[in-house]
């Protein structure tokens, strides 16, 4: 199999993932809500208290103070929502006998997955500049230049990258739809345990533990820097190398996965 | 037919799952340009054969050759000239007919400008015309098998394996797809397609391989096979609603003797009837075929025969 044929059937099957998205809107229109949702519910039911509490804002900040603590999380976030409805659709294919059709056909094999991994990259743009656009709207303003917003984006990809390998794994690995809908669930409460929401300092021993290593911790404190204008530091680093580590091991259970999908 | 190389060669296919033998010792060949029907009930292990065939499945032991190359070292190859219409349908729900359509032409890296042409006269010579650009999830069943067909046809291959291919079909269709397997055949294409109905077998088939728990237990010819139940068979009907299929030689004395064993009262009419496939897998197997949809009293039925 040359290339060619893997960009090509890529491409094609790129096409069918991003028709499928217009062609099941509600499920796009539900993975873009859920980042927005919190972020409404965050900064005006608990933004203003939590605001009080922030660290390092002389006086206490307020509901404007909390709002921009909390956008770089809660873009975390949204790349998870659109990793989650990348499991979903996933665990729709295995569910029909088209994929068993793809794999009878001399086609790049990857290219069932990588069409999957290429949609999700571009929805997580789509629903990151969206969710981004809420946030001004409320009144999130950034001190940070072009190049770091590149940066944050970067990262953002990134993770979408490694997300989505990981998500499309599960897909496979899910026995039925509903199971491939459940599972990834972890990955969009993952952040609320992190320094998204609350600085960490204030969390009960082990849980403070965990928050601060876990890996949703040192993207959310590298975009934080990054949008504000500040160095993200070995923080990138570290994010950058658990971006690489989950898009690895997603990658490599994806494949022994599909390997041994069921012939129907 | 004799002088034609084997599309199909299948030796010492064997395939378990766990302490469940699937096929035990399959062999068969497939001339090119011809239709083989893997015939047998539900659990015979039909798509299995079919699935390694294909590639979707490694076999345990034995070989399998397709076009002269082997499944497993050659897979891409073998791909590149087969087509598969399985017993669920494989289509894109979400996309329209004719989108089906150009994606499996483009996976197959045909030209969209040449193909648009063969993807309308296929929705056409499918029945598909009116619904092409309507949503597949929107189709009935039978469109929806016909569609399965047509993305398998769209790439031209040299080699059709269709596992059940009117099952769950109307008269009409069914015939309509017998129709479009004969013109594939007469296009040098060959076929092996497996099936419940002994019908299709007869009217399709060039020749036809008995499969029952795993093992062939015929081969041949529909005449061939029909020639192995010499004088057909008794049914009788009984007033209380059964009937029962009797093997006959023809002969008066086997007649006789059917008769002589049956209660007045309880008869409600006896006809003789010639041999067709369905005496043939009595006569093999020692158990009627399976009718689908009725296959747990079927089971029990061969466990008591």
């Amino acid at each position: 199999m040359s290339t060619t044929y893997v960009v090509r059937d890529s491409v094609t099957m790129l096409r069918r993932n991003l028709l499928h998205w217009e062609r099941y809107p509600s499920l796009a229109i539900m993975l873009v809500a859920q980042p927005i949702l919190f972020l409404l519910l965050f900064v005006y039911v608990f933004g203003g208290t939590l605001g009080a509490g922030l660290p390092g804002v002389p006086g206490g900040g307020d509901r404007t103070d909390y709002l921009g603590y909390i956008t770089p999380g809660i873009l975390i976030m949204a790349v998870a929502s659109v990793a989650l409805g990348t499991a979903i659709s996933v665990a729709m294919d295995m569910s029909g006998g088209i994929i068993a059709r793809f794999r009878t056909m001399d086609i790049a094999k990857v290219s069932v997955l990588t069409g999957h991994v290429l949609g999700a990259v571009i929805k997580t743009l789509l629903t990151t500049v969206i969710t981004l656009a809420v946030a001004v709207l409320l009144g999130y303003r950034s001190d940070a230049g072009v190049g770091e917003w590149l940066a944050a984006f970067g990262v953002i990809l990134l993770l979408a990258f490694a997300l989505t390998w990981l998500t499309v794994a599960m897909g496979l690995a899910a026995d039925s739809v509903e199971t491939a809908s459940n599972t990834p669930m972890f990955l969009v409460l993952l952040p609320f345990i992190s320094s998204g929401f609350v600085p960490t300092d204030e969390m009960p021993w082990g849980l403070r533990h965990f928050a601060e290593h876990q890996p949703f911790t040192p993207m959310i404190d590298s975009l934080r820097a990054l949008t504000s204008g500040a160095s993200p530091g070995s923080d990138l680093w570290l994010a950058i190398a658990w971006c690489l580590l989950i898009a690895l091991a997603g990658y490599l259970w994806a494949r022994r996965q599909y390997t041994k999908v069921p012939a129907r | 037919m004799t002088n034609r190389t084997p599309a199909i060669e299948v030796a010492g296919l064997r395939k378990s799952y766990g302490d469940l033998t699937v096929l035990d010792g399959v062999d068969l060949t497939v001339p090119e340009g011809t239709v083989h029907a893997l015939l047998g009930p539900n659990g015979a292990g039909k798509t299995t054969v079919v699935n390694i065939c294909s590639t979707l499945l490694s076999a345990d032991a034995g070989v399998v050759r397709v076009a002269s190359l082997d499944v497993i070292t050659e897979s891409d190859r073998v791909r590149s000239v087969i087509g598969v219409t399985g017993q669920f349908s494989a289509i894109d729900e979400l996309l329209t007919g004719r989108e089906n359509l150009r994606l499996m032409a483009d996976l197959a890296h045909l030209d969209r400008a040449t193909v648009a042409a063969s993807v309308d006269a296929l929705l056409e010579r499918l029945d598909l015309g009116d619904a092409a650009d309507r949503r597949a999830q929107t189709y009935s069943g039978g469109m929806k098998r016909r569609l399965d067909l047509a993305m398998t046809l769209i790439t031209r291959p040299r080699l059709i394996f269709l596992d059940e291919p009117t099952t769950g079909l109307d008269p009409r269709s069914r015939r309509e797809v017998w129709a479009i397997v004969r013109e594939q055949v007469a296009d040098g294409v060959t076929v092996l397609l497996t099936t419940q109905y002994l019908e299709e077998a007869d009217a399709l088939a060039d020749r036809v391989a008995v499969l029952d728990g795993g093992r062939l237990v015929a081969e041949g010819t529909p005449a061939e096979l029909k020639r192995q139940v010499p004088g057909g068979h008794v049914q009788v009907e009984f007033t209380d609603g059964r009937s029962e299929r009797i093997a006959s030689d023809g002969s008066v004395a086997s007649l006789r003797r059917i008769l002589d064993g049956l209660d007045d009262r309880e008869v409600a009419g006896v006809t003789v009837g010639t041999a067709d496939l369905d005496d043939v897998f009595l006569a093999l197997t020692g158990h009627p075929t399976v009718d689908p949809g009725n296959d747990a009293e079927a089971d029990a039925q061969g466990v008591l025969a």
